[in-house]
C-alpha cells in the first residue's frame, strides 16, 4: 500500500505542485474503531502525514487547523439533536465528505433502536431518562447531507482506507469492489462453509472488503460490510432456513451492524411474525 | 467546534479534549482560589446496548458488545463469554483460556502502546500529538508504532482482525491458529519485548508532578499470573469478593451531567475508587514476571504506585508483561486442543469480568431456557473511574489556580489522560469550562 501513498521523500514534488490537502476526521455515534484504523496504519501514518495536512483529528492530536477541509472522514451515525446540527457544519466546511464504516454508512448497530421504542430503551439503561437527549432513530450521514464516498465495514478495512485516501490524493475514483464476499472466498481458495458444512453464511449477499475473514476461520459471514450491489436476500434467507435457522434467527442475522441498510432491512421485515400494526421497522430515507 | 476563549478569562470554554477515545467535557468552578465544583460531562451519545441485547440470542454478545469499543473489543468479548458460560454452567478448557489470554495480550499491547506513545507521551514531551512529536523524536515514535503493530498482528493472528475480531465465540474459538504461525511470530514479539524494556527506561525519565491518590483501588486477582482474562475481585482496603457478587458491592447511579453511569463501591462510604493499571499493578505486583518486576524496580516503582501521572510507567511495565506472557503461551502451545466446548443454553443468570486495558469490565446476563437474553448489564472501566477523575482534578486544580487558562487546560487534560479514558466505552470530545466566579 505504501507504494500508492507518496512517501515523505517524494513530498517535495507535491509541495512544489500545491499545498498539502487538509484532512479532517470527525466522530458521531460510534465505537472509534474506524478512526482507530487510521492510527493502525503503523507503516503508513508518518508518510501519510507528509502527504496530507492532518488538520483536525482529536483522537490523535490537540492541534487544530481551521477549515475549510479538502477531505473529511466521518465516523458514526446521527443519533442526537446536536449531531443533526454538527453534520451540517462538517459538510459546509468540507470539499469532500467520505463516510467510514457501517455506523456512518447505514446507521450501525445503534440503528436497532429504529425497531423499538426509544423511550423504553432509555428507561432500561438510565434511572433518569429525562437527562438523556437522543433521537428516536439512528440514521446514516447520507440521510442528512451529500456524501461523496461511502466506505463500508464494521470496522473498515485498512487497505481499503488507504486506497480511498490515495485516490483522493491522485484525484481519481477509489477502486473498491462492490461484489460479494464469495468472490474473495474463492480467491483465497476457501472451501465453501455452506456447501461443505451446512454453515449458514451471509457471504453471497454481503459486500467484499474483509478478505472473507469469517469463512477463512470456519465461520459463516455475518454481514458486517453490508449488502453487496445486487443482493438476492430472499434466496439466501431460504438457504438459512434450510440450514436450520428459525424465522426469529433469520430476522436477527439481518439485524446487526447494518440493520437499517435497505436490502437487509426489507429482508428482516419479511421474516417477522405478522402483527396487527404491520411491520415494526421503519424504512431508511 | 474548536478552542475558544470567552468571558474575559473568567470562563474558559474549550471544545475537544484531544487524544482520548470518546466525547465529553470538563466543567470547573473556582471561587476565591477554591474549587467549588468539578464535573466530567460525558456527551458521548447513548447507544443503548443493554436495551437492545434483550431478545438477542446468548451466542451474540461477543460480536455485539465488541462494538461498544474499537480500542478494547476483546475485553468485551471475553467478559461476555465469561458471563454467558457462567450462566450456562460451562467451564472452558485450559487451552481455550490460554488462547483467550494470548488474544487479550495483543489487545493490551495495541491499546497500551497507542496510549503510551501516541496519546500520553506528547503531554510529557510537550507536543500536541505524536505526529508532531515524530519530527523531533522519530526513533521514539517509530518504536511505539512497531510495538503497537506487534499487538495488532497478534490479534489478527488469533482473532482474524485487530478491531472487532471475528474468531471469538461462546465456548472458545471458531478455529485455533496454526501452531507454526504462532511460532513464526516469536521474533516480532522478542523485538517488541526489547523495545518495551527500553520504553520503561524512557518514560521513567519523564517529569512527574507530585501526587498521591488516597482512593481505594479495585482489580481482579487470579489463582496465578497477572490478572488479564479472569480473576476474582480484590481491593486495597482488603475486601475480596467473587465476580458474581460484583452487583452487591458496586452500585451504578446516574448524574445529570453525564451520559455514562457513575459507580460506587460499598455505598461510596470509602470515597471514589479506581480501576485500571495503577490498581492492577498495586494489587498484583507479586504476580508480575521477574522480568517485568525488575524493570519496574529499575524504573523507581515500588510495590505500590499511587501517582496517577506515573501510570505511563505502569503501562510500559504491563507492556513488558504482555509481550513476555505472549511468548510464554506460544512456547507452551502444543496445538492439540479443540477450538471450543459445547455450551447448551439454560435458564439462569451469569456473571463475568476481565481486566480491560483500562480496568475491570463487568458483564451480567439473564437467559431464558432457550438462551434468549432477558436482561443485560455492562459496567465499563471508564464509567467507574469518572468519580476519581473528578476527585483528581479537584485536588490538582487547587494547586494550579495561578496558571492562565491555556496552561490550566493543558494540565487538566494531562490529568484526565492519566486514566486513558475511553469515552466510547463510557464517554470523546472533552469540552472544558472554567468558571472563576
Amino acid at each position: 500500500m505504501s507504494a500508492t501513498v507518496p512517501d515523505p521523500g517524494g513530498h517535495v514534488t507535491v509541495a512544489v505542485a500545491a499545498r498539502r490537502p487538509k484532512l479532517a476526521v470527525w466522530k458521531f455515534a460510534s465505537c472509534d474503531g474506524c478512526q482507530l484504523t487510521l492510527l493502525n496504519c503503523e507503516d503508513e501514518l508518518i508518510p501519510l502525514a507528509g502527504s496530507v495536512e492532518i488538520a483536525y483529528f482529536p483522537e490523535a492530536t490537540r492541534a487544530v487547523v481551521e477549515g475549510p477541509y479538502d477531505v473529511s472522514l466521518v465516523e458514526g451515525s446521527i443519533t442526537t439533536p446536536d449531531e443533526l446540527e454538527r453534520i451540517q457544519q462538517v459538510r459546509a466546511a468540507s470539499r469532500r465528505v467520505i463516510t467510514i464504516g457501517a455506523c456512518a454508512t447505514s446507521g450501525g448497530i445503534q440503528a436497532l433502536r429504529n425497531f423499538a421504542d426509544v423511550a423504553e430503551f432509555r428507561s432500561i439503561v438510565y434511572a433518569h431518562p429525562e437527562y438523556i437527549s437522543t433521537l428516536s432513530r439512528s440514521t446514516p450521514i447520507s440521510a442528512h447531507v451529500r456524501v461523496d464516498f461511502e466506505l463500508r465495514g464494521c470496522p473498515i478495512n485498512k487497505s481499503q482506507l488507504l486506497e480511498v485516501l490515495a485516490a483522493e490524493l491522485q484525484g481519481r475514483a477509489p477502486r473498491i469492489p462492490s461484489h460479494s464476499v464469495c468472490v474473495e472466498c474463492k480467491r483465497r481458495g476457501n472451501v465453501c462453509v455452506t456447501v461443505a458444512h451446512g454453515t449458514p453464511c451471509l457471504g453471497p449477499v454481503t459486500q467484499a472488503g474483509c478478505g472473507a475473514l469469517c469463512p477463512t476461520f470456519d465461520r459463516g459471514c455475518y454481514g458486517c460490510f453490508g449488502p453487496q450491489d445486487t443482493p438476492n436476500t430472499a434466496s439466501i434467507a431460504s438457504r438459512l432456513r434450510v440450514h436450520g435457522m428459525s424465522e426469529p434467527e433469520v430476522v436477527r442475522v439481518f439485524r446487526t451492524f447494518n440493520a437499517a441498510s435497505e436490502a437487509f432491512l426489507r429482508e428482516s421485515e419479511r421474516h417477522e411474525p405478522p402483527t396487527a400494526d404491520g411491520p415494526t421497522g421503519e424504512a431508511t430515507p | 467546534m474548536n478552542h475558544k476563549l470567552t468571558d474575559g478569562g473568567n470562563v474558559l470554554h474549550v471544545g475537544t479534549l484531544a487524544r482520548v477515545e470518546g466525547e465529553g467535557a470538563m466543567h470547573i468552578e473556582l471561587r476565591d482560589g477554591k474549587v467549588t465544583d468539578v464535573q466530567l460531562r460525558i456527551f458521548e451519545p447513548p447507544r443503548f446496548y443493554e436495551a437492545f441485547l434483550r431478545g438477542r440470542s446468548f451466542t451474540e454478545p461477543p460480536d455485539i458488545t465488541a462494538r461498544i469499543c474499537g480500542i478494547c473489543p476483546v475485553a468485551y468479548q471475553v467478559s461476555a463469554c465469561n458471563a454467558i458460560e457462567d450462566a450456562c454452567g460451562v467451564s472452558v478448557s485450559d487451552e481455550i483460556r490460554l488462547m483467550r489470554r494470548l488474544l487479550y495480550c495483543g489487545e493490551w499491547i495495541e491499546s497500551h502502546a497507542l496510549h503510551v506513545f501516541l496519546l500520553h507521551a506528547p503531554d510529557f514531551l510537550g507536543y500536541d500529538g505524536a505526529i508532531e512529536m515524530a519530527v523531533d523524536h522519530p526513533t521514539v515514535v517509530e518504536r511505539g508504532l512497531r510495538m503497537k503493530r506487534a499487538g495488532n498482528q497478534l490479534m489478527t493472528l488469533v482473532g482474524g482482525r485487530s478491531i472487532h475480531p471475528i474468531n471469538v465465540r461462546i465456548g472458545g474459538f471458531y478455529r485455533m491458529p496454526e501452531t507454526a504461525a504462532l511460532r513464526a511470530f516469536r521474533p516480532v514479539l522478542e523485538q517488541a519485548l526489547e523495545d518495551a524494556l527500553r520504553t520503561v527506561e524512557l518514560v521513567a525519565g519523564f517529569d512527574f508532578p507530585e501526587m498521591e491518590q488516597p482512593y481505594e483501588y479495585v482489580a481482579l486477582r487470579a489463582a496465578d499470573g497477572y490478572p488479564i482474562e479472569s480473576g476474582a475481585v480484590v481491593t486495597s482496603s482488603g475486601a475480596a469478593f467473587e465476580v458474581r457478587d460484583f452487583p452487591r458491592h458496586i452500585e451504578e447511579f446516574q448524574v445529570e451531567h453525564s451520559n455514562a453511569l457513575h459507580a460506587n463501591l460499598d455505598g461510596g462510604t470509602r470515597g471514589p475508587y479506581v480501576v485500571g493499571p495503577l490498581a492492577r499493578y498495586t494489587l498484583n505486583h507479586d504476580r508480575l514476571s521477574p522480568l517485568a518486576r525488575d524493570a519496574a524496580q529499575a524504573a523507581g516503582l515500588g510495590a505500590v504506585c499511587r501517582n496517577p501521572f506515573r501510570s505511563i510507567i505502569v503501562r510500559a511495565v504491563e507492556l513488558v508483561e504482555a509481550y513476555h506472557e505472549a511468548l510464554r503461551i506460544i512456547d507452551g502451545w502444543t496445538g492439540s486442543a479443540a477450538p471450543s466446548v459445547e455450551v447448551p443454553p439454560r435458564a439462569g443468570e451469569g456473571f463475568g469480568a476481565s481486566e480491560a486495558p483500562r480496568g475491570v469490565l463487568f458483564h451480567r446476563y439473564v437467559l431464558d431456557e432457550t438462551g434468549i437474553i432477558r436482561d443485560a448489564q455492562i459496567v465499563p472501566p471508564t464509567s467507574q473511574n469518572q468519580s476519581s477523575i473528578e476527585a483528581d482534578l479537584r485536588t490538582l486544580v487547587e494547586g494550579w489556580t495561578e496558571l492562565d487558562d491555556h496552561a490550566l487546560q493543558h494540565r487538566c487534560e494531562h490529568a484526565i489522560r492519566n486514566y486513558d479514558p475511553c469515552i466510547s466505552c463510557a464517554t470523546h470530545f472533552l469540552d472544558l469550562t472554567v468558571d472563576r466566579g
